[in-house]
């Protein structure tokens, strides 16, 4: 996390007043309500993307706080390459990547697992209940039951496949982006979230599903 | 297009970066075939459904305050304040 310092770069696009690269400019500056303004803007999603890698509220609120801290200590080290949500979420998933390391005493080896068991369509699962949801996601997502069983149904599946979920679909990272993260190729970031929107898709629709609407897979199709 | 192909396709159609042509065909399945139409809905309301949730997280006061306490701490480590004349 170096900074290009090259003095004969052009000088940076100004930044719109209040924006978060105006907020991390005049954080760099040395401006404390800057900072915390960014920090008050990216505490929730830090901690909402913690919390689902992690599935404990209070390790991830050490990850939230070292991400913040990391934050701080690398202000300097922000090339302006990405934007600042993708680069605090980036340092957050990193932090979440080393809790889960620390909680399985393996520091030395990569967490995504990226051994390609699993990373091919043709051992796609099939969907099995297929069935319209009853109620809207609008309607649903903040019932307290709903919120736990999205956890559960996270915490079921496979950490490789939640991992790529959380970050591609949840929290918005590119594929690319999710790429770089976990250190995988693009294609097995694809492959992975396919997998793991299946086996959601899945899961939330025996819950969610009406019976009286349920149909089965057309096998003339097949 | 078949159920099988779909599936392949399933993540760029609902992702909006499809091929024209495979989303062509895909449209056309989708339109003759109940059940895939059923499952590219739940898979999108799957999706919509953990980004709202994720919308409704809220930070504890309590760990807010800490966090707070904290990144001040390290800042004025990183900022020290003048020294008094």
């Amino acid at each position: 996390m170096t900074r290009d310092t090259d003095p004969s770069a052009a000088p940076a696009p100004e930044a719109p007043p209040g924006s978060d690269l105006a907020l991390l400019r005049a954080a760099r500056a040395g401006d404390l309500p800057a900072f915390e303004e960014l920090v008050a803007r990216y505490q929730r999603r830090v901690l909402g993307l913690s919390r689902r890698i992690l599935g404990s509220q209070h390790d991830a609120e050490d990850v939230t706080q070292q991400t913040f801290l990391s934050v701080l200590e690398h202000l300097d080290g922000f090339r302006e390459e990405s934007s600042v949500a993708t680069w605090v979420l980036r340092i957050a998933a990193n932090h979440a990547l080393k809790a889960l390391r620390k909680r399985r005493n393996q520091p030395t080896v990569p967490l995504d697992t990226a051994d390609g068991n699993g990373d091919s369509y043709a051992a796609m699962p099939h969907p099995e209940f297929i069935a319209r949801w009853r109620d809207g996601p609008e309607q649903l997502a903040h019932r307290a039951e709903i919120r736990r069983l999205l956890d559960a149904a996270l915490e079921e599946i496979d950490q490789k496949y939640r991992l790529v979920f959380v970050l591609r679909d949840v929290e918005g990272l590119s594929t690319r982006e999710t790429a770089d993260t976990l250190g995988l190729s693009e294609a097995n970031v694809k492959v992975r979230l396919l997998r793991a929107r299946l086996m959601l898709r899945e899961r939330l629709t025996r819950a969610l599903g009406d019976e009286a609407t349920r149909m089965f897979p057309s096998h003339d199709h097949h | 297009m078949k159920c099988e192909d779909l599936l392949r396709a399933l993540n760029d159609y609902v992702d909006g970066d499809i091929d024209p042509a495979v989303c062509e065909a895909f449209a056309g399945h989708l339109a003759d075939c109940n059940p895939c139409q059923v499952v590219v809905d739940n898979i999108r309301q799957t999706i919509t459904l953990y980004r709202e949730q994720g919308a409704a997280i809220e930070v504890p006061i309590r760990f807010r305050d800490s966090l707070r306490q904290e990144l001040r701490r390290r800042w004025c480590e990183k900022f020290p304040p003048p020294a008094a004349p």
